[in-house]
């Protein structure tokens, strides 16, 4: 079948902000849908409330609403927009959830939108228990033991039918949140009792537990006609219990014999058949290590990560597919575009294997519970393609960037063997390096670990063959070329070979060999460069076009503090070379994002972004140049790496960096230029931090150099404080100085500028609706600035040319400054692309990434029609909300401060600013509930200023409740509050409140250390385990308090497409 | 460890390690593109007198085990692969690769280039090559006669001594005579699974006996070698053809079957093998993952329309997979339904054949 008649404009749904669960991939796949269906011709109305995403790029829609996800919102937009069709399978669970209760309503019925790529009964048949239960039955396709429940006694009952341990799987939600195994019944209590509350319609499943069987995943597509294919197998390293998404998961699968994969494949078939979806769906298997047992697990009725994966692992491109069959077209009438000859009904066959491993962000959040379970950590992944395990292994472990370079982490090494036999059986995120240095050390062998662990003993003999490498190394009186090409097979680094035997590579040294990934094994020829390093006889690279050549190096796994937003830089200048003339090459490891789609840059290199990788592809491609200041911390730390091999850096150059980072040499440029900032001093020990300390008065904001996202930042009030921090800083090797600066607690602005090495121009000022002290990044934002005066503007002005000129800037510049007693200081300058640069360039219309871009080409600023200097305000005000994964990461503690926490953003856009804080903060999640009740414990140096927000929510009709010393004031102020006992004290206390369901908001501010086992840090995890909104900074709480004060309601406010905003 | 060597007609030596038997053999060398399924492959008659490379790195993984042979012992001459499991992991794995082509007495090269190979066979097509290994290196006149040779034979080669027979699962409702020209044993596990009960008949059987046999309908099997090469059998089927008896053919038995309605068949320049490749079932209009292991294919072009029609073609090159007669109850596919490896998608064929023998039945009484 072509193309459907009776669709013209068709509306997608993106997923909203990014959280642990729901990611980049679903930019990849958005953006790819919206490219599939422009390129039919059909217009297409996007709505995505993340600014950060490629997807909604004025490019990418012919309207982009970046407004709050909620179902209000939608359905605004609907009446404005009129589509006749709606695409919901491409927005993750957020977009789906939002089209099926459209459907549950009639709305869309009534406004005759056809619901593309699904239809209701099939998403109920996958996604509701009781439902995907009886669809299972019928079809004679085998589930575990379960029954759904709303009830914890329901809960309980049916578990003394089938026994401990069960597993409680919450409906409707993502990531698995709120759900988890339970060995005790009451651990059964708890769970089922969290789970209930975070379903959308308070369901869950009870599930008999079935640990240790082998995980086996299915990426499988169908069309109108009925022709089905999968597109990809994988296989969970971790057996069934951890989450998939912090498994460590290989493609294809390796322990499964042709029956065994034939028999999972057609059930997985006769699923999708049966619910009828029309695009991709993922089915996730049990399957029993001794038998042929096996059992559905879940099926996800649409495009998910895992089809990202299977996406970058296979070639073939899932979401793209997914779209045309959506409008109509059959998978035979699809071409595949690997091999531009094939058609797209086929199934790849890899001659490589894929490793995928997550990134969790427990560097960061060290006092976070860090096992796995049934409840995704996990905020990124990378993946790696070799054509061993080991190979692929090795190089996944290079690509998370956790400062390792082998299956051995310093800590683990530092062990005891008790303690390391002891973390084997513990099922964390840092399980594989335990295992390997049991291996390694040999006090447990293949066959034990399998008892303990259930990993099957094929993956744990890969990682015995590793060690086995690094013995043979370690042994090894000579460097032989047989010994290193065969621990270059194995994925070792020269590094680490020089590490582990003590001998130069010099003399033996080779270059991988780039291979292609095809979709076919070489049986076709392909059309696209989509590269993986080996050590074999024969590389694929295609000669050169003699355009000019550059390499932009992308941004890595997405983790706190280094989001999707680089990726969105990459991919624009990516898009400005292209359009300069230039051919162009991009590396980088993410499986999730637009700029690993084999169609963004002209060659692409899905390789771990270390110097040694990039050395590799340096002399397989010759570069004339490479780019790097717009793949975040993760390029810039390469930038003098690929410089010494000759490749010069477009733009700003390598020193430029280190000038802005290193305290002494920023001092000089700060005192040459004027430009003033709060007084500070580095150090690299804890003593010398005290002193320091002592030295400014507290408090002091202590950080590390040289890192993105204020990672291991902290504001420290005492000398206990310090002390603190800087074990926990110190527990990695500190390579660089740490920064200890005293803290000015002022109005924070922050600037992202282009300069070309003579002007500049700042699209825009931001101003942080908190005050400095908590991360840019975890900070309303707003543009334009609401309260800095023109005088200010100017200064700023003023300072970012100076700063950009000593800097020596080409390109993007990022600067932060702080507001203080009416004078401006700088906080910090990063030359480099920045978090806000996609909202920026939204708002303001101006294309900062191509502008930069061409810059670095030569080009003036002056010329490019966007003026220099202050580009004038829009007349639409920009807020940037943060959105917080905490549900996800349990014991983390919710306070915000200096180190950045934030998984994800929304925009909230309007002509009024109260309305767009409004559509910022619904965006974000904030329900806005008008009455209630609001419980306060706040710091001493907050109370104060809390008089006036309790006041403000008294006038609203809330009843107040707040501990001893913050009641305290408020009553003495005659703000009205009852007094509830401290968390520490005995019940019924501030926890029971919280606990009773009653409280509507908590403000929780108290910066003391993160430590779960302190009280106040038990209050606001007690928040987040009821989802109640709670606010760790004063400022916060009254932008809340400014939304619900005035009538402005969603239905209300005025619905904008981006795309017309700068048309004046 | 010792060294392995592949050397093709056409000069290029790849060098790896010694897998399994030592030796030196000539064979015609093809690529699999499939992922799982080496054990099947191994012992799949068609691959009679064809070193195969797997183009999937990891093999052996899984080990090889009792229950998933598709024949009485290993066919292909040689087996190449990037690197072989020592070490594998299965409930049902009793044997290693290295183990069984040791106890078969099959040479196997691992640690080359599997890709570079694949690409070479994909440019310049199939080409004959000789596996050795250390110490039994070829001189000029193996050279030469590798570069000559041609699978001759290959029916002859394979086909069984003696008829064996295979009861139905459950109730008897068909019996079915199959020509063994190199058969799998899944072709008899799906027809016994429908109730019939299965005679495998050599491959030379006499028409005549066939028919005389008392069977519902013919089955004809897949097999190695160039299909024109069975003049003999050709004309026997052609006596099958006319007694309107219902013939599902497979492979091998496709082509056989278009040659004596008077198709042609032609070489394909480096075959299909696979499990991976989309063939459209053009009556229904509904596409089809399938199974395949084939170096020639019927020309679509020469059948004569007033006979049969082409059902099938492979969406990739467009090549013949099907062919539906007109007149008789005959039909026949290229690909492999049984499979053993690859996707069950088409075993609907299997059906189809029963209820032929069904109508054949129903309009006899």
């Amino acid at each position: 079948m072509p193309l459907r008649k009776d669709i013209h404009k068709i509306m997608v749904l993106g997923s909203g902000p990014i959280v642990i669960g729901q990611a980049a991939e679903f930019d990849y796949a958005g953006t790819q849908a919206c490219r599939a269906l422009r390129e039919e011709g059909l217009e297409v109305v996007l709505v995505n409330s993340n600014p950060a995403t490629i997807m909604t790029d004025k490019a990418m829609a012919d309207k982009v609403y970046i407004e709050p996800m909620t179902i209000p919102c939608v359905k605004e937009i609907i009446r404005k927009e009129r589509p006749d069709s709606i695409l919901p399978t491409l927005g993750g669970q957020t977009g789906l959830n939002i089209a099926m209760e459209l459907v549950a309503e009639g709305f869309l019925e009534e406004y005759g939108v056809k619901l593309l790529g699904a239809n209701p009964t099939t998403i109920d048949k996958a996604e509701d228990r009781q439902l995907f239960k009886d669809t299972m039955e019928k079809i004679n396709e085998p589930i575990i033991a379960s029954k759904v429940v709303h009830t914890v006694e329901d809960a309980v009952e049916f578990t003394e039918q089938i026994g401990l341990p069960v597993i409680i799987r919450p409906a409707y939600t993502l990531g698995g949140t709120g759900g988890g195994i339970a060995y005790t019944w009451e651990q059964l209590r708890e769970i089922a009792a969290s789970g209930i509350m975070y379903s959308r319609v308070d369901e869950i499943l009870v599930e008999k537990c079935i640990a240790g069987w082998k995980e086996i995943e299915y990426e499988v597509m169908r069309d109108g006609k009925g022709n089905v294919i999968t597109v990809c197998n994988m296989e969970n390293i971790d057996p069934v219990g951890v989450h998939t998404g912090d498994s460590v998961v290989v493609a294809p699968s390796q322990t499964l014999c042709d029956y065994e994969y034939q028999m999972l494949r057609t059930s997985a078939l006769k699923i999708i058949t049966e619910l009828g979806i029309e695009g991709g769906c993922n089915v996730q298997f049990a399957l029993n290590p001794d038998s042929f047992e096996y059992a559905v697990i879940e099926v996800n009725p649409r495009v998910s990560r895992s089809s990202a994966l299977a996406s970058k692992a296979t070639g073939y491109p899932i979401a793209k597919i997914a779209a045309k069959i959506a409008v109509g077209y059959g998978l035979d009438e699809l071409t595949n575009a690997v091999t531009g000859k094939t058609v797209a009904c086929f199934e790849p066959t890899l001659d490589y294997i894929v490793v995928k491993f997550p990134r969790w962000p427990f560097d960061k959040f060290v006092y976070a519970d860090k096992t796995l379970g049934t409840q995704m950590k996990a905020t990124g992944e990378i993946m790696s393609i070799s054509n061993s395990f080991e190979g692929a292994m090795m190089k996944a472990v290079r690509s998370i960037e956790m400062k390792v370079d082998s299956l051995s982490m310093p800590l683990i090494a530092k062990l005891s063997d008790e303690e390391v036999i002891a973390k084997v059986k513990q099922c964390d995120y840092e399980r594989i390096f335990s295992i390997c240095e049991a291996l390694r050390r040999g006090i447990l062998t293949v066959d034990e670990i399998h008892e303990i662990t259930l990993i099957d003993e094929w993956f744990l003999e890969g990682f015995q063959r590793i060690t086995y490498m690094e013995h043979t190394l370690e042994q090894a009186e000579e460097l032989t070329e047989e010994l290193y090409l065969a621990a270059k097979k194995f994925g070792f680094t020269d590094k680490l070979i020089t590490k582990l035997s003590g001998k130069s590579c010099e003399k033996v040294h080779r270059l991988p060999v780039y291979k292609t990934v095809d979709t076919c094994a070489a049986e076709f020829e392909a059309e696209t460069p989509y590269y993986y390093s080996t050590y074999d006889e024969e590389t694929e690279v295609k000669p050169s076009t003699g355009k000019k050549k550059v390499m932009v190096l992308g941004s890595g796994p997405i983790r706190i503090g280094q989001g999707i937003e680089f990726d969105y830089c990459s991919v624009h200048s990516v898009w400005a070379l292209k359009e300069l003339g230039c051919e162009t090459v991009i590396v980088n490891n993410n499986p999730e994002t637009v700029s690993t789609d084999f169609d963004t840059a002209d060659r692409l290199y899905f390789e771990p972004l270390t110097p040694e990788d990039v050395t590799g592809i340096v002399a397989a491609e010759k570069p004339d140049a490479a780019i790097v200041q717009f793949g975040g911390q993760t390029a810039i730390n390469l930038a003098e790496h690929v410089a010494s091999l000759g490749v010069p850096i477009l733009g700003t150059p390598a020193w430029s960096i280190d000038a802005a980072e290193d305290r002494e040499k920023f001092d000089v440029i700060l005192n040459k230029t004027g430009i003033p900032r709060a007084q500070g001093d580095t150090v690299f020990t804890e003593e010398e931090a005290v002193a320091v300390a002592d030295r400014l008065g507290y408090p002091v904001l202590v950080r590390p150099s040289y890192v993105l996202g204020g990672q291991g930042m902290e504001i420290a009030f005492t000398e206990e404080d310090i002390r603190e921090y800087m074990r926990i800083i110190t527990r990695t090797k500190v390579e660089n100085p740490i920064l200890i600066d005293k803290y000015l607690m002022g109005r924070e602005i922050e600037v992202d500028a282009i300069c070309d090495g003579e002007d500049i121009l700042i699209p825009g000022i931001m101003e942080h609706m908190e005050r400095a002290g908590i991360h840019s990044g975890d900070s309303i934002s707003v543009y334009p600035p609401i309260t800095i005066e023109e005088r200010h503007k100017k200064i700023i002005l003023d300072y970012t040319k100076k700063l950009s000129k000593e800097l020596a800037v080409v390109g993007l510049v990022n600067i932060q400054f702080v507001l203080y007693n009416d004078q401006i200081y700088v906080i910090e300058v990063n030359p480099r692309s920045s978090r806000t640069i996609p909202y920026i360039s939204k708002i303001t219309g101006v294309p900062m990434v191509d502008l930069a871009t061409r810059c670095m080409f030569g080009e003036k600023l002056k010329d490019m029609g966007y003026g220099t200097e202050l580009y004038p305000e829009s007349e639409y005000y920009a807020v940037k909300v943060p959105v917080f994964s905490f549900q996800k990461l349990r014991d983390l503690d919710t306070q915000l401060g200096p180190e950045m926490k934030s998984t994800g953003e929304v925009l909230g856009v309007s002509r009024s600013f109260r309305e767009a804080l409004l559509k910022g903060m619904m965006g974000a999640g904030f329900k806005l509930k008008k009455n209630g009740k609001v419980a306060m414990a706040v710091r001493d140096s907050d109370k104060q200023e809390m008089v006036h927000i309790g006041e403000r929510f008294a006038d609203l009709g809330f009843e107040l409740y707040a501990t001893s010393g913050t009641a305290n004031v408020l009553n003495r102020h005659m703000v009205a509050t009852n007094s509830v006992r401290h968390e520490d004290e005995p019940s019924p206390n501030l926890i029971d409140l919280i606990q009773s369901g009653e409280i509507d908001y908590v403000i929780a501010t108290s910066v003391k250390s993160r430590h779960p086992e302190l009280a106040a840090v038990k209050v606001r995890r007690c928040t987040i385990e009821h989802a109640i909104p709670c606010l760790t900074a004063v400022d916060t709480a009254s932008a809340l308090l400014r939304c619900l004060e005035g009538d402005t309601n969603i239905e209300s406010c005025e619905l904008v497409d981006i795309n017309t905003v700068h048309l004046k | 460890m010792k060294k392995a060597y592949l050397l093709l007609a056409d000069g290029t030596l790849f060098e790896g390690t010694n897998v399994g038997a030592e030796g030196a053999k000539i064979a015609e060398i093809v690529f699999n593109t499939g992922m799982a399924g080496y054990q099947e492959v191994l012992t799949d008659p068609s691959y009679y007198g064809q070193t195969v490379c797997m183009t999937y790195p990891l093999i052996g993984n899984y080990g090889l085990n009792a229950e998933d042979f598709e024949s009485r012992k290993c066919w292909v001459s040689g087996f190449i692969m990037r690197e072989a499991c020592r070490y594998p992991s299965n409930w049902r794995k009793d044997r290693s690769i290295d183990e069984y082509l040791k106890a078969e007495n099959v040479i196997g090269l691992a640690g080359i280039d599997t890709r570079r190979l694949t690409r070479i066979l994909r440019s310049s097509g199939v080409m004959n090559g000789i596996l050795y290994t250390e110490g039994y290196e070829p001189d000029e006149a193996m050279i030469e006669e590798m570069k000559a040779y041609q699978v001759t034979d290959a029916v002859k080669s394979v086909t069984i001594d003696q008829p064996a027979i295979y009861p139905a699962v459950g109730e008897q409702k068909h019996r079915v005579a199959l020509l063994d020209f190199g058969v799998k044993q899944n072709i008899q596990r799906e027809l016994c699974a429908r109730g019939c009960e299965v005679t495998v008949l050599p491959a030379f059987t006499e028409p005549e006996a066939v028919l005389n046999g008392g069977y519902d309908g013919i089955m004809l099997s897949n097999g190695p070698g160039d299909p024109a090469e069975n003049v003999g059998i050709i004309e026997n089927l052609k006596k099958l053809i006319a007694s309107g008896m219902p013939i599902f053919g497979i492979c091998l038995g496709h082509q056989l079957m278009s040659l004596a309605i008077g198709a042609k068949t032609e070489k394909l320049k480096y075959g299909h093998r696979g499990v991976n490749h989309p063939v459209k079932d053009l009556a229904k209009d509904r596409t089809y993952i399938t199974s395949q292991n084939h170096g020639y294919a019927v020309v679509g072009d020469t059948v004569d329309p007033s006979i049969a029609r082409v059902s099938h073609i492979n969406l990739n090159d467009n090549t013949c997979e099907g062919v539906e007669h007109i007149h008789a109850p005959i039909f026949t596919v290229q690909y492999h339904p049984e499979v053993h490896p690859g996707p069950q998608d088409t075993s609907y064929l299997f059906d189809q054949f029963i209820d032929l023998m069904d109508e054949k039945k129903g309009g006899a009484q």
